[in-house]
């Protein structure tokens, strides 16, 4: 059992990538773990102690939590409170701060809200409560959106009048155009996330990498797989080439899941979606296709108007998803943003920068 | 259920009242039935045969130790344990932090109207059991019945008194620079294996709890005269909740190393699947020790003749300089660093 874990975590593998990528290194390297689940397992086991002083790992806007736009978090928070209503989202939502409140104080208040380990949950839920209107918050990357097109799918066969998907769904490679355009750009190379790319397998990323001229290498999550992540994107850098590399092979092909591709079509559209603390990118979201719009809570609720789109002042959290600035660097660290009384989402997403800074780095680092 | 599987004889006329009703409460005839039929019985002794509002003592020694706490574990019976041995042995364990031997306990009930009346006696047999077997008595005890609430269970509440030692404190404020950590067991058991049958995981085999009295081995320590310095089990908030709460209590620094601290494959592999941290995973039979270093030896021999102890180790050291901002790092297998922080809320299911 977990024998597939224990090769990834064996300490003297990664021993050994440590010097090598040391061996390697000449010069200064800004590279970008995408994915906020990355960001936590470097924190997590301490890899930032493993790699040399002129590499510096830049975190990624990979959190989906982070960036829902508060507009949906209060259309979420709006919904949650009707009464009749049964919302089911995953636990990462619950402490998330939209204009007003977060959903775990909505609960408190009395509202309906059930965590769930699976969209289909939801549809579960649905079936067992013909009389409740159950609405699921479709949340995350092209990751978990197969699972929430599936749920809107099986809604579908099942006639089910009383369930609908608030979809937040959001797209990585525009997002890695997006951070390769600005004039404010430092990223040299990259690690994609391999767990979107078993998905989507790795073409998206090849016109990317050519058009930027950026190496761009496809990891784990295992701190095997980042630290090889990390020697190849350096190796890539050092010699000036600029190519997509599969470093989690024994999960991506290079077609990607196409079951799981043919699903996402058949339910989604690909449409322009508002980042949180990004702003707007073209092309990078998931809405729900005509054919299914009976199962969209948007339009079956209503949008409310936005009681406030602007962050807290103190807030640096739009910078922090584009790459621009650490954590650490944020004045409200740690002092007026903790876990208990978030600034920002990436304070308490469990995949963002901010959390993972917080929950696993020393104060005097 | 039938009688014969009690511990003790239970005439309460399950047949007429099969679940409890809110006249369960009324202080009338029918909490007169809880009483005469199911809790006197099974907690009988001579100081609740006084049959008064309050109970009336004379204690062995004038230092004593007080705990209180209240049992809401839903659901109520899990694999290696329920909630009416939890409410006995958590007691237990909070006054054995102390250093203080158990003796007695009082037992609060709050029932929710509808509750199965087979289930309130299933607990309180499960509390008797618990008690028997650990040497406490039962002195006092109230019931409230309260309208139906979605969990549709039963809380308890326990307050216990033990009897501390004269010439010995137990404290936070008592750890000193360069003492050992000792770990007394594998952690991350109760918390999965109530979250594993509330969300019905069905591992199989089901992770067990990890739910047992520490003051056994407490005991023993203490009569093998280790210098004990402070005590705490390990309870919500996990390994890293106790280790973060001492560092602060003390104002000292500690060092510990993940390689030295047990985790069992199955918790290992639940954790994994459920995104969820171990160190931060509840605890209802582990505790931490602070000890002197030249006593580690001895007091590990001691714990591993106890059979729930065979994986205790020490863990690590409070540092000898303390820098001042009292942290608590954890060595990775990779020799690298990271610190523990105090877990905010609940850990909850993840998007991915």
């Amino acid at each position: 059992m977990m024998k597939y874990q224990a090769e990834y975590r064996a300490p003297l593998r990664v021993a050994t990538l440590e010097k090598k990528i040391k061996s390697i290194t000449t010069r200064n390297w800004k590279i970008m773990e995408i994915c906020g689940g990355q960001t936590h397992a470097i924190a997590k086991f301490g890899l930032f102690d493993l790699l040399p002083d002129n590499i510096e790992l830049i975190h990624g806007p990979g959190c989906p939590v982070c960036v829902t736009p508060k507009v949906i978090l209060d259309q979420a928070a709006h919904i949650a409170q009707l009464p009749h209503v049964i919302f089911a989202t995953f636990g990462d939502m619950l402490r998330i701060p939209g204009s007003t409140h977060d959903l775990l104080s909505i609960k408190a208040l009395g509202a309906d809200i059930r965590i769930i380990y699976s969209p289909l949950d939801a549809v579960q839920l649905a079936q067992q409560n013909p009389n409740m209107e159950v609405v699921l918050f479709a949340v995350g990357f092209e990751t978990t959106a197969p699972a929430h097109a599936m749920a809107i799918k099986q809604a579908s066969l099942l006639n089910l009048t009383n369930f609908s998907v608030l979809s937040s769904l959001v797209l990585v490679p525009p997002a890695i155009e997006f951070i390769l355009q600005s004039p404010l750009n430092q990223v040299q190379g990259f690690l994609a996330a391999g767990h979107v790319c078993t998905i989507m397998g790795d073409k998206a990323y090849f016109p990317i990498s050519e058009r930027f001229h950026v190496p761009i290498v496809v990891t784990g999550f295992e701190p095997v797989d980042i630290m090889q992540g990390i020697y190849l994107c350096v190796k890539q850098l050092e010699s000036k080439s600029a190519f997509v590399e599969n470093q989690y092979n024994r999960c991506v092909r290079s077609q990607g899941n196409v079951h799981a591709q043919a699903i996402l079509q058949e339910v989604f559209d690909i449409i322009d979606m508002p980042w949180r603390g990004i702003g707007t990118i073209a092309q990078s979201g998931l809405g729900i296709k005509q054919k299914y719009a009976t199962f969209d809570a948007s339009k079956r609720f209503g949008m409310p108007s936005l009681l406030k789109d602007s962050e807290n002042a103190l807030c640096i959290s739009g910078l922090i998803l584009q790459g621009q600035k650490k954590p650490n660097e944020c004045k409200a660290f740690g002092n007026q943003c903790t876990p208990e009384s978030p600034l920002g989402a990436p304070m308490v997403s469990s995949e963002g920068a901010c959390s993972a800074y917080y929950r696993y780095l020393r104060k005097s680092s | 259920m039938n009688n014969q599987s009690l511990s003790f004889e239970c005439a309460f006329p399950i047949e007429n009242y099969p679940f409890i009703t809110m006249a369960h409460g009324s202080g009338g005839r029918l909490t007169q039935h809880l009483l005469d039929y199911i809790f006197r019985p099974a907690f009988s002794n001579l100081l609740l045969e006084q049959q008064h509002d309050g109970t009336v003592l004379t204690l062995p020694s004038n230092r004593i130790a007080i705990t209180t706490d209240s049992y809401v574990v839903h659901p109520l019976f899990f694999p290696g344990g329920n909630i009416g041995e939890l409410a006995i042995t958590g007691t237990i364990n909070d006054l054995s932090m102390c250093g203080a031997k158990p003796i007695y306990i009082t037992c609060a009930f709050i029932l929710n109207e509808g509750l199965p009346s087979a289930t309130l006696i299933q607990v309180v047999d499960a509390i008797r059991q618990s008690a028997l077997a650990n040497n406490v008595q039962i002195i006092a005890g109230d019931t409230k019945v309260v309208e139906k609430s979605a969990f549709g269970g039963l809380y308890i509440n326990t307050t216990g008194i033990g009897i501390a030692p004269a010439d010995l404190t137990i404290s936070p404020q008592m750890i000193q620079k360069g003492d050992a950590i000792i770990l007394s067991g594998d952690v991350g058991r109760h918390g999965l294996a109530v979250l594993a049958q509330r969300e019905n995981f069905g591992f199989n085999p089901p992770i067990r709890s990890d739910c047992a009295a520490l003051w056994p081995m407490v005991n023993k320590l203490l009569e093998n005269e280790i210098s004990v310095h402070c005590l705490r089990d390990l309870t919500r908030g996990g390994l890293a909740g106790a280790l973060v709460e001492l560092a602060n209590t003390s104002q000292l620094s500690f060092e510990v190393a993940q390689n030295k601290i047990a985790v069992s494959q199955e918790v290992h592999a639940g954790c994994e699947l459920l995104g969820l941290d171990p160190l931060y995973v509840a605890n209802e039979g582990r505790m931490i020790l602070f000890i002197p270093a030249n006593q580690v030896p001895k007091a590990l021999a001691i714990l591993h003749e106890f059979p729930n102890c065979k994986a205790a180790a020490q863990i690590g050291v409070v540092n000898s300089q303390s820098h001042g901002n009292n942290e608590v790092i954890l060595k990775t297998h990779f020799n690298s660093e990271r610190i523990l922080v105090p877990f905010s809320g609940e850990q909850l299911p993840r998007i991915c």
